[in-house]
Parts: structure tokens; sequence; C-alpha cells
């Protein structure tokens, strides 16, 4: 930041007096005050600190050798005023007023300015006849040091709080914004982080004087920045007294700044091994230039940066591939289709994961006559593993469906393929062919190993359904039985998988939610809307096992519309729901 | 459509003869599960020019409210307020896309959740609307969101702000949890729900960043902007709560089965009339322990003996309701206090309670 101080130069004074110590002069001696002690061993004249005496009126009285090397002008008798920098002059005024000064105000009126370039503190004390004799201390290399600890003190903080705040998003945007206003806070006028160019659009966030950032796509050649496409590919900056900031682009400029660009810095902000962008900083021209140290500086903020916003930007990229691939593992969304409503629930093993081993899909029909196939299955183990072969047996079943008529011929091929695959894993499942007809929804049921379908009716009965088969993916054969079912309006056909049942928990922590618990709470749902029944059982479940492990769970409801208008105000179109 | 209104506006329009007109005929067409009706009611109220943003919360709102007035009452099953909510959920979402509920995006993005846990996501799904109609890019993520997904999310749309909706009290240190990640990520957190106190004290105790008592107070305050916290990236729960460090919270919910086991236990030796009870009754007085202890724990969380004498308060209200003398509770929080006596806040908390509860009668 620019401000009004001007900085010491580091020039050395050397005492000008190298008189011995001991010569004593007696119109040397300090007589200030006759009460006090004797002068000490030592003597006015040759003390190394310079010393000057002044009477009331403002004239100078005497010198001693070092004030006189160091005021040339100060001879005796000269006025203050020509022989000593004005604050000293005025110090000296305002102290030979003040009236009989206490301590306190013997204190204040230590002074501090300049002297040749140096720092000096004056201190004075009072002689005799209202005389006062100016001891002038340089100060200049406390001062410098103390300077130099406010600005590492300034510098530490900064980072620190640069790096916290570059650390909390792991959004590419979000850490460019960040990262240009924090440098437009704390090291320039304005700051513009650039991001590698995608797609010959160069990602651009700009910071002004007021703390405002602004983002945009720039479509223009770096090169037009002196340094700029250097920075980009992680080349080491060119030294700001070599960028020319009237050659920069309009587009690097940020808006608000009410001065013309008078320094500039381009640092490039390295990433993990690949450059992460660069960071143009700017400093209007009635402001201080870039000094080096602060060029330094802002490459130790650039590093954080950089770091954070690599980091960002291989987070963005590996979840964008994540989803990407899990787009087919995920569980589709229902709705209703051709006059049924479908819903379904499901909820990972890890509260982290979204796609596990259980499934479900609903083919839709071809029209309001055609059945419509539902598969929810469960694959043996958890995890992305077991959602790969999930993904597998979801595709296998697609590809199956002008079979689906014959859901023994579906089972029988799925198996083929399984058991011909290198998995080692096998499935369960079951299969519902969904059709309504003449107000009421016909359902055939198969299941392959997979705990059977459960069917709430009007009345709050719950039948299971008489479907039973072997697993898939580990005999050559696998058998199984169809059943048919009738399902009139506010009837509930449930398919679920076992991560429901065999849920551990509840009030006294280690009882199995169980078939029993699970028929009473769909005992409820007669005559409730598909999302409503599965929205009970995910929740019962789930508050059953509470917070501690389980399964992964899915269900899925099939049931009869209760009002004959409903397919009126489905406000979805149907298609594919497998995405 | 105007963003903000005089309060006295929509408290005109709320009471305005027509949306309470609209309001008996909504609670009527959920009754009978009748969706298509329903849709028609709210269709109908914003042809007459109710705003959509009143149809939402004049209208849908106070019907839902209802609905949890009424199953709390006992007329109400527990399937028939999922069915009503259901049917409330579809409502809302026909109601975007009539022509007096389009909004042109002009401010900035907000994720609207649930914390995990809690299924009632019909008030955040009010609110996603409103802040939609006032102009908020909204992601809407629904019921009980784990914060991993939540924070993924974060980190994929960098919103300006979330939005966390919490209903039952006893989700609150899954709340925290929620709060402190998205706070770390970067991100300012408003809360909202019965969960956080009638006058949002646990909004502040768990640091959320603002809290609004409804929908349109939550539209107003973001509108007015929230600011993102800086440098919370190491802010660690106990940093909101230094009580937390005496570890009573975490030993009471770390043994709450063995809690609840030792409670029945003790109950039935005092009460041979349990043993002839059936599955069911045994079912719902274990259900009825475990709400307590678990109460219990997050009143520990955050160190609030208001909360767990409320829940007390309640339950013997509910109990009543449903003819279930409250002797059984007092004897529950005698047996807990024998078993918690080494822990100071939690003793505390149960003589409080006790002393809001009837003295245990002979009625047993």
């Amino acid at each position: 930041m620019p401000d009004g101080n001007v900085p010491f130069e580091r020039r050395v004074v050397r005492p000008a007096s190298r008189e011995p110590m001991h010569v004593e002069t007696s119109e040397y001696v300090y007589d200030g005050s006759r009460t006090t002690r004797p002068a000490p061993g030592t003597t006015w004249a040759d003390a190394p600190c310079p010393a000057l005496r002044a009477d009331a009126a403002g004239a100078v009285v005497d010198v001693n050798a070092a004030a006189g090397a160091l005021l040339p002008t100060a001879r005796p008798r000269a006025p203050l005023a020509d022989a000593v920098p004005a604050w000293l002059a005025d110090a000296h005024r305002r102290f030979v007023t003040a009236t009989r000064p206490t301590d306190g105000e013997r204190r204040f009126g230590m002074v501090r300015g300049e002297l040749a370039g140096r720092s000096f503190e004056a201190r004075p004390t009072p002689a005799a006849a209202g005389e006062v004799v100016w001891w002038l201390v340089d100060d200049t290399e406390l001062r410098l040091a103390e300077k130099a600890l406010r600005t590492e003190q300034e510098r530490t903080a900064f980072l620190a709080e640069a790096s916290s705040t570059l650390l909390t998003s792991l959004n590419v945007d979000r850490c460019m914004e960040v990262t240009a206003e924090l440098a437009a806070r704390h090291l320039a006028d304005a700051a513009v982080v650039v991001a590698p160019a995608a797609r010959r659009h160069y990602p651009v966030a700009y910071a002004g004087p007021g703390g405002v950032v602004r983002r945009r796509s720039v479509h223009a050649d770096p090169a037009a920045v002196p340094g700029l496409s250097e920075a980009l590919q992680g080349f080491p900056p060119v030294p700001s007294r070599w960028i020319d900031p009237s050659l920069l682009p309009e587009w690097a400029v940020p808006e608000g700044l009410s001065q013309p660009v008078g320094s500039v810095v381009v640092t490039p902000l390295p990433g993990h091994g690949v450059p992460a962008g660069a960071v143009v900083l700017l400093r209007r021209d009635d402001h201080r230039a870039f000094d080096e140290s602060e060029e330094v500086f802002a490459r130790l903020f650039a590093a954080r940066a950089g770091a954070a916003l690599s980091a960002a930007r291989l987070y963005a990229e590996q979840a964008s591939i994540t989803d990407t691939l899990m787009r087919d593992l995920l569980p589709p969304s229902l709705h209703q289709v051709n006059g049924v409503e479908f819903a379904g629930g499901y909820r990972a093993s890890g509260a982290a994961e979204r796609a596990g081993g259980d499934f479900y899909d609903v083919h839709p029909g071809e029209g309001p006559g055609e059945e419509s196939l539902v598969v929810l299955g469960d694959v043996c183990g958890k995890g992305l593993d077991a959602a790969v072969l999930t993904g597998k047996i979801r595709n296998t079943v697609q590809a199956l469906l002008p079979m689906a008529g014959d859901h023994q011929r579906v089972l029988d091929l799925l198996n083929g393929a399984l058991v011909n695959s290198h998995h080692t894993r096998f499935a369960t499942m079951v299969l519902a062919s969904v059709r309504r007809s003449a107000g009421r929804v016909r359902l055939r049921l198969t299941s392959a190993g997979h705990p059977a379908p459960l069917i709430v009716r009007a009345d709050g009965g719950v039948e299971e359904a008489d479907t039973r088969g072997s697993l898939v993916g580990v005999l050559p054969r696998v058998t199984s039985r169809t059943v048919t079912a009738d399902l009139a309006a506010g009837e509930t056909c449930l398919l679920f998988t076992d991560g429901i049942t065999e849920a551990r928990g509840g009030p006294l922590g280690d009882e199995l939610f169980g078939d029993g618990r699970l028929k009473s709470a769909l005992a409820e749902c007669a005559g409730l809307p598909a999302e409503a029944v599965v929205e009970r059982i995910q929740m019962l479940a789930s508050e059953w096992v509470g917070d501690r492990r389980h399964d992964d769970m899915a269900v899925v409801a099939i049931t009869a519309p209760r009002t004959t208008h409903l397919s009126a105000v489905d406000g979805h179109t149907r298609g594919r729901f497998t995405a | 459509m105007t963003s903000t209104r005089p309060a006295a506006a929509a408290q005109a329009e709320a009471g305005a003869p027509a949306i309470v007109a609209a309001r008996e005929r909504l609670w009527h067409a959920i009754g009978e599960g009748d969706e298509y009706a329903a849709v028609e009611v709210v269709f109908a109220a914003l042809d007459d020019g109710v705003p959509a943003e009143s149809a939402l919360l004049d209208l849908i709102a106070p019907v839902q409210h209802r609905v949890g007035v009424e199953w709390a009452a006992n007329r109400l099953s527990v399937a028939a307020e999922h069915a009503a909510s259901a049917i409330n959920d579809r409502v809302i979402g026909t109601l975007a896309h009539h022509p007096r509920a389009r909004a042109e995006p002009a401010r900035g993005r907000v994720t609207v959740a649930c914390v995990d846990g809690e299924w009632h996501a019909l008030p955040a799904r009010l609110l996603a609307e409103v802040l939609r109609l006032r102009g908020w890019r909204v992601d809407f993520l629904g019921a009980q969101v784990p914060s991993p997904h939540l924070v993924a999310h974060l980190h994929k749309t960098a919103p300006d702000v979330v939005a966390l909706s919490s209903s039952i009290a006893t989700r609150l240190p899954m709340a925290h949890a929620a709060i402190t990640a998205c706070q770390a990520a970067g991100t300012p957190v408003l809360v909202g729900g019965a969960a956080f106190g009638p006058d949002g004290r646990y909004a502040r105790a768990l640091g959320a960043d603002a809290w609004a008592p409804d929908a349109r107070a939550a539209a107003d305050r973001l509108a007015q902007g929230l600011r993102r916290a800086a440098g919370l990236a190491a802010h660690q729960p106990v940093d909101d709560l230094p009580h937390l460090a005496d570890q009573e919270y975490t030993m009471v919910s770390r043994t709450r089965s063995e809690l609840v086991k030792e409670v029945l236990t003790v109950l039935a030796g005092r009460f041979p009339g349990m043993r002839s009870y059936t599955d069911a009754q045994r079912r719902h007085t274990a259900e009825d322990i475990a709400h307590v202890v678990e109460f219990l724990a997050t009143a520990l969380y955050v160190d609030d003996a208001e909360l767990f004498t409320g829940f007390i308060a309640w339950t013997a209200e509910i109990l009543a309701v449903r003819h279930v003398p409250a002797v059984s509770l007092t004897h529950s929080l005698h047996i807990l206090g024998g078993r918690l006596a080494d822990f100071p806040r939690a003793t505390a908390m149960l003589t409080q309670a006790l002393s809001a509860l009837p003295e245990a009668g002979e009625d047993a």
C-alpha cells in the first residue's frame, strides 16, 4: 500500500569528533541547572550525542562537536530557524513558552524528526537563564527495524488470512475471486487474475479499489500484457520496472480505477506442477511504484493462491469425471407413467456415497396399454465396485427389454451374461411388469432370490406376492415363478431390498427392523400416493438405524392412483428414466 | 413481482377473505387426497390475483401447518400427514408452471437444503420457491441432505449463501455439523425451522450467520446480503459450545441404547402391568423413552434446560391426548436421574423437567 512516509535512506553518518574524552574545557561544561550535581567525568564537547544549547529568544548559544558536524550552520548566535530544521526550531519555541513544564510535559517535549537524511529524537533539558539544551539521539536504525518488523507482521498476518480464506473453497471461480480480492486489498490498488485458457477464452477475475469483484471470459492474446503469456506458462516474472503501464490492453485494467495505471507487476500463480494462472497487480500513477521487496512478497502470496487454485481445479476436474461416470449409476427419479404412479427412494450405505449395490429402474411402456418394466435389485457387496456391477446389470436388462414379456427368459439371459463375466459377484432382483387396464393396475411379479414384493390393499391389508426364484449369476440355470396381481385405486405394490428389513437399530439399538415392522408400516400406507409411501418407509427405516452403520436401502412403490383424473395434472412427460 | 412489501400489506393479504376461503377449500381437497382439486384451488387463487408468494405462504403453508396441528391432536394419522405433505409438494411443483409464478433470476445463487435426518422438506421447499420468485437462482437439495453431499454441492456451485432447514430439535447436533461444514467451505449460512427455537436462540448458539422465523423473513434477510465469514476454516464445534468439553453430551448420546434398556427394565420391575403390554405398547414405551434420552442429549449439546423441559411438557400433553398416564414419564426421568447422577448438567436438567410435571400418582 502506498503511504505518506518517505523511507529513510540507509546512509551511515560517522560522528565527526574523535577527540579524547577526558579533555575538559570549562566553557563547554554543561551547567543547565546550578542545583544539579556536578558534571560527570565526560564532557559536553566530545559527547558522542549531538547536543545544542539555545536561548529563550530562539538563538543558538552553543553546539558540541557532534552537533557541529551535523548542523554546519549552527554557529553561536545564529537564529535557530537558520541553524536547525523547522521541526526542531518549532519544538524549541513550544518548550520555552511552556510555563514551568512538568515532568510529563518534559517527556512530551521529546520530538522526532529528520536531520541530514537520518531520523533523530530531540530531548530537551532546561538550562540556566531560560536556555534549553537539546540532545539529539540518532534512532534511524531503530526506526528502520521497527518499520521492517511492522511490515513483516502485517505481511505474516496477511499471508495467514490469505491461506485460510483461500483454503475454504474448492471452487475455481470462487478461488479466483478471493485471490483477486485479497491482492487488491493488500498488495495493490487493483488486481486481475487470469486463469489458463479454456478453448482460447481466458477466465479473468477483476478486483478494483472498492473490493468489488467481477468475473468474465476474455478472448484475447495474453501476449498483449508484457510478461503475462510467460507467467501463464510458469516462467519467472518480468520485473515491474520493465513493464510500461501505458501498453496495457483495456481488458487487463479493472473498472473503477480513478487514475491511470502507474506501475504493474505480473506474477505467475504456480500450481501443483502446472501453472494455475497469473495475477496482474496494478497501482495508480499517483501512488508509489512497486519496489523489489513488494514484488518478492507478491510471489509469496501468489504461491499460496496458485496452490489453492490448482487444488480447486484438480477437484473440479475429478468431480466432473466422477459425475460423468456416476450418472448412469445413480438411481433415476421416477414419475407417473401411463396412469401408474412410480416412486423410488435410495440411501447408500456411506453418507458420502450416492450409489451402491442396490439399484432400480423403470422402463416405461411404449403406450398407455403397454407394460412398463420395473427392476429392483441388490448386488452382493457395497460401494463403488458393487455400483459398477449394478450399471452392467441395468444396461443388460435394458437390452433385454424386448423379451420383458417373459421374465424367466430375461433372467436366463441375464444369468448367462453374469456367469460368463469375470465378476464373481451375484445379484438378487425383482422384475415387475406393470400395465393399466380398465381402472386397475395389472402386475406380473417375479423374484429372483429377492425378498418378495408386498402389496397393501385399500383396506390396509398387506399381502406378500407369492413369487420365488433363484439368484442370478451363480448357477448355470435359474428357476423362478411369476405371479400376477391387480391393484385397485389407492393400492400399492412395494419392492424393497433387504437393507430395509435388515436395518439394525431401534430404541434398544440392536433390533432388526424386520418384515413385521415393514408390514405394519405399510398397512398404514393404504390410499397414499406413491411418493408418500416411499417417504414413509424410508423415513421409518432411516430413523430406525439412526446414525448407526447400515446397508444400502432401496424402495420402489408402484401405486394405482386414487383419483382417475390424476394423470391430467401429471407435469412430467414420459421418457427414459434410466438417464 | 415486487420483492418486498410492507408487512402490513402481507398480513392484510394473509387475512383476506378470498385467501381464508381458499385455505378451507385446499384443506378439504387435501383431506380427500385429491391432488387435482388441490391444484385447482391454488390456480384459481392465482387467477384471482393472489400473488404467487402469497399463494405459497398464506395459502399452502398455513394448510400444511394445520396438518401438523391435527396430527399432534391425534385427529390425523401419521400416514395421512405424509399424504398431505406429498400432495402439497406436488401442488407447489405445479404452481411453478403458472404464468404468475414466473421469475427471472436477477439476484445471486442460493442453496436450500434440510439437514441430515430432517424429513420435513416442505418448509424448505416453500422457501426455495419464494426465493425463486424473488429472483434468486435456487438449488433445492431436498430432505435429509448428508453434510458431505452438501459440501460437495457448495464446492461445485459456489453459491452466495446456504439456507438450512431443521424442524426437529434432536437434529441440532447434525445441524451444527452442517453449519460448520458450510462455513468452512466459505459459504455463510442462514437457518430456519422450529428446531432453532422460537427466538432463534440455537441458531446463535450454533454459530449460524443468520436466522429467520419464517420464509418471508428469510427472503428479506437474504435480500440484505449475508457476508461470507472469513477465516473460519479452522473452526471447530467446541469453539461455539465450550461446555461440550465436559463430555456429558458424548456420554449420554453414545450410551443411549443402554440407557433406554435400563429404564425399561427398571420400569417393568416397578409396574408389573407392563408385562401384559402388547408388542405395540412395548414398542411405543421404548420409543418414548428413546425420545426422552435423545432430547436430553440435545439439551446437553446446546446447554439449554428449557429445551428438555419444553419437550417433557409437550410429551405429557401428547400422552394426555392419547389417554396415556404421564406417570411412566415421571418414573423414567427419576430412573435416568439415578443413572446420570455423576453428570451435573444432566442432573440439573432432569430435576427441572420433573418440576414441570405433576407428581407421580398412585394410578400406575
